[in-house]
């Protein structure tokens, strides 16, 4: 009997069964694969499975415990989720890539050393990287590639890291980088850290996510909202708990993203820079590090996952419908997609922490950990950046998108399993909201947090609708305007013009004109001097060797004339030279 | 149903009701937060009823006017086709 299934196995073996597969079988398929892996989690006890020796290293595919059950429920059911959100397309190695993407996800959260970690990272990479490409246009080409120039670089870093961190410690059990008091060092942490952050989105690391997510397919981009961040929320929570630095990297996360969202007229890129903004909770969360911080950050990338789904489904949605992406372009669709708008906004109440919403149960345990732990500034930049998430999420974008001025388009709904999707990830968010004991039940440690008290419940309607108040007077300056907003993508985008300049221009210059001094110069050169040096060989070396060769002819003909035949002469000869070494002894050598 | 609850936040011929709704819950929540039952918390602020109302309002205009400074005055805004 077989004790596990990896569940990513299913989604990789699951990949390969696709393209074999026609119309309504797909469909099923489609389906089937994400309810088994929903099945397999359901079913996992904690423990240690899969471990084998390779090439003399202790390999551990599946370590499973209650923060990788908790990581592995959410993505599973939001693979699902996403599937059934895709079910209508039609491009096969769109879904091959989905799937091999959350199965290199599932790898990542169950892998019990470095190595399964680092080959599931790089699949995930290129794996996530096709459902950019695969929007066939020219801009999304560019930023796939630039997408993929950066992870690669992170994989890169995280590999030297890894390699370095073996070296170090003679291990390759992924685990804890830092002691008890979250303290730790040396360039494997470094590098390690930087490519977790780099996953993270953190500024300014984080304009890859910025930059390809709005290039993604519609539905590609479901799946890239849920799992890269979220796996490397995961890593981070086990490597790095209570690395001080985390707290306030996740602080500027959480306001960067606002602040970026304000200039924003690209709907989904606006939806994206608040995934920058709410992994920064989860980061602040990791940073703090205590059991109710780190509950936090789970619990809320749990919640997360399904609402940032829904968001990004919704405004999907829009998108597949009306052809249309920028705000200035969108207006007065609530007349003819009221469901969308609906479900959409389930999504915005939830992100926003609305009671009875999902956001609610789960991001004020991270700031209540925050608290907790006495920081209070960190309590009010993280509830300035709460208003922020309700007044570009929840306000602004339905505002200009679905309300406000009438582009005149009159979209009908979305298909039925987009729709079906939607209401699915709306569900979870009310019932996390509502029931948040069945999520805190999934949780790494224990809970003690209780999220509806009657301060907590009038304290966060008061940010929220005095928000609104705010949102009201201050519309007219909040109007998208026609315009991109420069992120730290500006260096490599403008770098890799100048690199292109230098490559075209000076570089090539120096080519020419090196190739034209060969020609015209030193090959001129190269010429004469080996007509200088034909002439030397026949004058100078020939006739010296001629005149060694006659030389030792005559000379052979003298020495043959000696030579007479007669054995006296030769007795002779011998007699004189003998007289002749006596004579040289006794008068030369013994003087 | 839907429907109707989405019409009520388009159409303009609610915008006076729309507008009455909002001041009303927002006069609700105030006062909803002095009636709280109150654990005393970490922070001075735990204990302030109306504290987040005003907080929370000016965030939502700090964050507008700081955004809107940094993209235009920052120069972070710039036209469509910058990067072409």
């Amino acid at each position: 009997m077989i004790e596990w299934i990896h569940p990513g196995l299913l989604f990789v073996v699951g990949a390969l069964i696709i393209p074999l597969l026609k119309s309504q079988w797909r469909k099923i398929w489609l389906l089937l694969v994400p309810l088994l892996a929903v099945a397999s989690v359901a079913t996992m006890s904690p423990g240690d499975y899969g471990s084998f020796e390779f090439v003399n290293v202790h390999l551990l595919v599946g370590k499973v415990d209650k923060l990788s059950l908790v990581f592995a429920w959410v993505f599973t059911v939001m693979a699902f989720i996403g599937c059934l959100y895709s079910l209508h397309v039609r491009d096969t190695p769109q879904h091959v890539a989905a799937f091999l993407y959350v199965g290199s996800a599932l790898g990542v959260v169950f892998a019990g050393d470095w190595f399964i970690l680092l080959v599931s990272w790089e699949v995930m990479a290129f794996a996530s990287a096709y459902l950019i490409f695969a929007s066939h246009q020219e801009q999304a080409t560019r930023a796939g590639y630039r997408y993929l120039l950066v992870h690669v670089t992170g994989g890169v870093m995280l590999f030297g890291g890894i390699v370095l961190h073996g070296i170090e410690t003679g291990s390759f059990f992924f685990g804890p980088l830092v002691d008890e008091a979250g303290k730790g060092g040396g360039l494997a942490f470094n590098l390690i850290l930087l490519s977790f952050l780099l996953n993270a989105a953190v500024p300014p690391l984080n304009a890859w996510l910025t930059d390809a997510y709005p290039e993604a397919t519609v539905t590609g981009a479901v799946f890239l909202s849920a799992f890269t961040t979220k796996t490397a929320v995961y890593v981070l929570i086990r490597t790095f708990p209570g690395t001080e630095i985390l707290i306030w990297l996740g602080v500027i996360m959480a306001l960067y993203g606002v602040i970026y969202a304000v200039l924003e007229n690209d709907c989904r890129r606006l939806l994206a820079y608040h995934i920058v903004s709410q992994v920064g909770y989860m980061v602040v969360g990791v940073g703090i590090g205590t059991e109710m911080a780190l509950n936090g950050s789970s619990s809320h990338a749990f919640a997360h996952i399904i609402y940032k789904g829904l968001l990004f489904m919704g405004a999907g949605a829009v998108i597949h419908m009306t052809g249309c992406r920028k705000l200035t372009e969108m207006g007065g669709l609530y007349r003819s997609m009221p469901w969308t708008v609906f479900l959409y906004m389930i999504g915005a109440f939830a992100i926003s922490a609305f009671p009875l919403f999902s956001g609610f149960v789960t991001k004020s345990m991270v700031i209540a950990a925050a608290a907790g732990d006495n920081r209070a500034i960190i309590v009010l930049l993280l509830t300035v950046a709460s208003s922020g998430t309700f007044l570009h999420t929840g306000l602004k974008l339905p505002y200009y998108m679905f309300f406000g001025k009438d582009c005149g388009l009159r979209p009908p709904e979305p298909p039925l399993n987009m729709l079906l999707a939607m209401g699915i990830a709306a569900t979870l968010c009310i019932g996390i909201g509502v029931f948040p004991g069945l999520l805190y039940n999934l949780l790494p440690h224990p809970v003690e947090f209780i999220p509806y008290t009657g301060a907590h419940i009038t304290s966060s309607l008061s940010i929220l609708m005095f928000t609104a108040a705010g949102f009201v007077l201050l519309l007219r300056s909040l109007d998208p305007e026609k315009t991109i907003s420069l992120d730290t993508d500006w260096f490599y985008r403008k770098g890799a013009l100048l690199f292109m300049w230098f490559a075209q221009k000076p570089v090539t210059w120096w080519e020419k004109n090196l190739s034209e001094l060969s020609d015209t110069v030193i090959l001129r050169m190269l010429h004469g001097s080996a007509k200088i040096s034909l002439r030397f060989d026949i004058s100078v070396i020939d006739a010296v060797v001629n005149g060694v060769a006659r030389t030792a002819l005559m000379c052979g003909a003298k020495v043959r004339q000696l030579q007479t035949g007669v054995v006296s002469h030769y007795a002779m000869y011998m007699v004189a030279g003998l007289l002749v070494c006596i004579a040289l002894y006794t008068f030369g050598w013994l003087r | 149903m839907i429907a109707k609850i989405v019409h009520f936040f388009g159409d303009t011929k609610f915008a006076n009701w729309r507008r009455r709704a909002l001041v009303i819950v927002l006069v609700t929540v105030v006062i909803a937060d002095f009636l709280v039952e109150r654990d005393h918390g970490e922070f001075f602020w735990d204990d302030l009823s109306g504290w987040w109302a005003g907080f929370g309002f000016l965030s939502c205009v700090v964050i507008i006017v700081v955004s809107k400074a940094i993209g235009h005055q920052g120069r972070i805004m710039r036209d469509e086709d910058y990067y072409d």
